[in-house]
């Protein structure tokens, strides 16, 4: 059974088109729209990767990552934020939270293909 | 300190409790006896003590004088902050505080510009455009694809690109500033605009009778329900309005322009007005009389927007400062010398724009007064011809320009769009 990517996302196109083509490359997909119980469901599931959106409904993603990163479980998880907001100090503020990377909308599939796998070999 | 108070330290060391104040706050310079004592008291090495407060202050200073521009004889800090420590305190203390002041006015001035429905706007066209990005891609880069997957990501294109449509619809509206002004109001300049707006920047009662002072009648528009600083600024617009009619009648610019089409300076040269006043008067006629809907922005010398007339396509900063491509604000470092450019809003549409702009000074030119300046762009849509325009934004902060050498701060559009 491939690995798993949680997908916290709460746009259901987004949702579907990254799910799509991360599952005909053999990834399992779980996806989660909500902020407020996000940080609950990575620890109930423990994905290899997590994609998080930075404007969820309920909490950020920024707060998600923080509780993330305080928990030694969930300490060097693999995780990819994305945002539609690219500015410089978004990025500082992801990299200060500890995202293991940092995605800015629109995106290309490639690009979260290759990111995925690349996190994935990393952990 | 080391749990001893500051009365007992002051008492061993045998001075007042209000002198050990001034030291310890580097307003005073202790050495010999007295530092021996205190930091017999302290338990501390004398030359401990000393080193660490006349390094801090003296790292204050050279941080005052860096922030300053460096004029200060920075290889004199150390003779400085001992022969005057006191005032070296002092002065270390105000550039501490001057910085501090400086970031709080940075911050709020960020929260200020950073308009909350404008940010919105563009999140939900970033997140709308990713998802047809993402979905047009599977659908052109996958060879073989099931009908049910096919149709299902078709429909969601064909959703996400209404919502783009209607998302686009509103904020272009919105930087228009056509629509629902009202609701977003902020500062008497915006009012203004609001209020000039709703009469089309054409006021028939000032046509009719120039000679009328605008302060006798305001009272009867709505703008005597605003603040009492738009009204201010409506009387000098609406003012400045009659002076420009006085001087161009209606019926004259439009004979003129008969004659002349839009050919400015022959206009000048035919109504006998320079071309700042020329171009405020072109703004404020109906599309009927110029033949064509008129844009227009002046400013003064330090580039700050005064009238903003906007255009379909060519909008105007609601916040914050313009783009400074903009050939209105090439005029003001010539003065006098007129320009005319084409121009296209980048990610606006491929709507090129005729510009022209000039620069002049303001009132009576002598020795003993600085003198003043302002600029008027007037623009209006041009054909497609072969003329290549030059594009520009609106300002840096929703511009989608890259590698723009002018740029002063990072767009809020991501890389990409």
């Amino acid at each position: 059974m491939g690995k798993e990517v949680l997908l916290i996302e709460d746009e259901p196109n987004i949702i579907e088109a990254i799910s799509f083509i991360l599952s005909r490359d053999g990834w399992r997909v779980h996806s989660h729209a909500n902020g407020v119980d996000a940080a609950d469901v990575v620890r109930m599931r423990k994905p290899d990767v997590v994609i998080l959106d930075v404007m969820l409904p309920g909490r950020s993603g920024y707060d998600i990552l923080e509780e993330l990163r305080s928990d030694a479980a969930t300490r060097s998880l693999p995780v990819m934020l994305l945002t539609a907001r690219g500015q410089t100090k978004d990025r500082e503020m992801a990299e200060r939270l500890g995202a293991t990377r940092f995605m800015s909308k629109p995106f290309s599939n490639a690009e979260v293909l290759e990111t995925v796998r690349t996190l994935a070999a990393e952990a | 300190m080391l749990g001893i108070k500051q009365a007992e330290l002051a008492h061993q060391a045998e001075i007042s409790p209000s002198y050990l104040n001034l030291i310890e706050h580097n307003r005073r310079r202790i050495g010999g006896k007295l530092l021996s004592a205190i930091a017999g008291a302290l338990d501390v090495d004398p030359g401990a003590l000393a080193e660490g407060a006349e390094a801090a202050l003296i790292a204050g200073l050279r941080e005052a004088a860096s922030a300053e521009g460096g004029a200060a004889e920075l290889d004199r800090a150390e003779e400085f902050a001992g022969r005057f420590p006191g005032w070296a305190a002092l002065l270390s203390e105000h550039a501490r505080r001057v910085a501090s002041l400086e970031q709080t006015v940075e911050t709020l001035t960020d929260r200020l510009t950073h308009d909350p429905f404008l940010s919105d706007s563009l999140h939900d066209i970033l997140t709308t455009v990713t998802a047809i990005r993402s979905t047009a891609s599977i659908l052109v880069e996958t060879r073989e694809i099931e009908a049910e997957w096919r149709d299902r990501f078709l429909r969601n294109i064909n959703e996400d690109s209404q919502r783009l449509t209607g998302a686009s619809k509103a904020l272009v509206r919105y930087l228009d500033g056509v629509d629902d002004i009202d609701a977003s109001m902020t500062s008497p300049q915006e009012e203004l605009d609001a209020f000039l707006g709703r009469h089309g920047y054409h006021f028939e009662r000032i046509e009719n009778s120039p000679g009328d002072d605008p302060a006798s009648w305001i009272s009867e528009t709505e703008i005597a329900s605003g603040s009492s600083s738009a009204q201010t600024l409506a009387i000098g617009f609406l003012r400045q309005y009659a002076r420009d009619a006085a001087a161009m009648p209606m019926g004259q610019v439009e004979e003129a322009i008969k004659t002349f089409g839009l050919d400015m300076a022959a206009l000048a040269g035919a109504l006998r007005v320079e071309l700042v006043p020329l171009f405020r008067r072109l703004a404020m006629l109906p599309t009927e009389v110029v033949g064509t809907e008129i844009g227009l922005a002046t400013c003064d010398a330090s580039g700050t927007l005064l009238i903003r007339k906007p255009l379909g396509g060519f909008g105007l900063p609601r916040f914050g400062a313009a783009c400074p491509l903009w050939p209105l604000f090439q005029s003001l470092s010539r003065p006098m010398v007129p320009i005319r450019a084409r121009l296209v809003m980048a990610g606006r549409g491929d709507q090129p724009f005729e510009t022209y702009a000039v620069a002049r000074q303001v009132g009576t030119a002598d020795f003993a007064t600085v003198p003043r300046f302002e600029a008027a762009m007037l623009f209006h849509a041009a054909g497609r011809d072969k003329v290549t325009p030059q594009p520009v934004g609106i300002s840096c902060r929703i511009c989608p320009l890259t590698n723009c050498d002018a740029r002063r701060e990072p767009s809020i559009l991501s890389q990409g769009l």
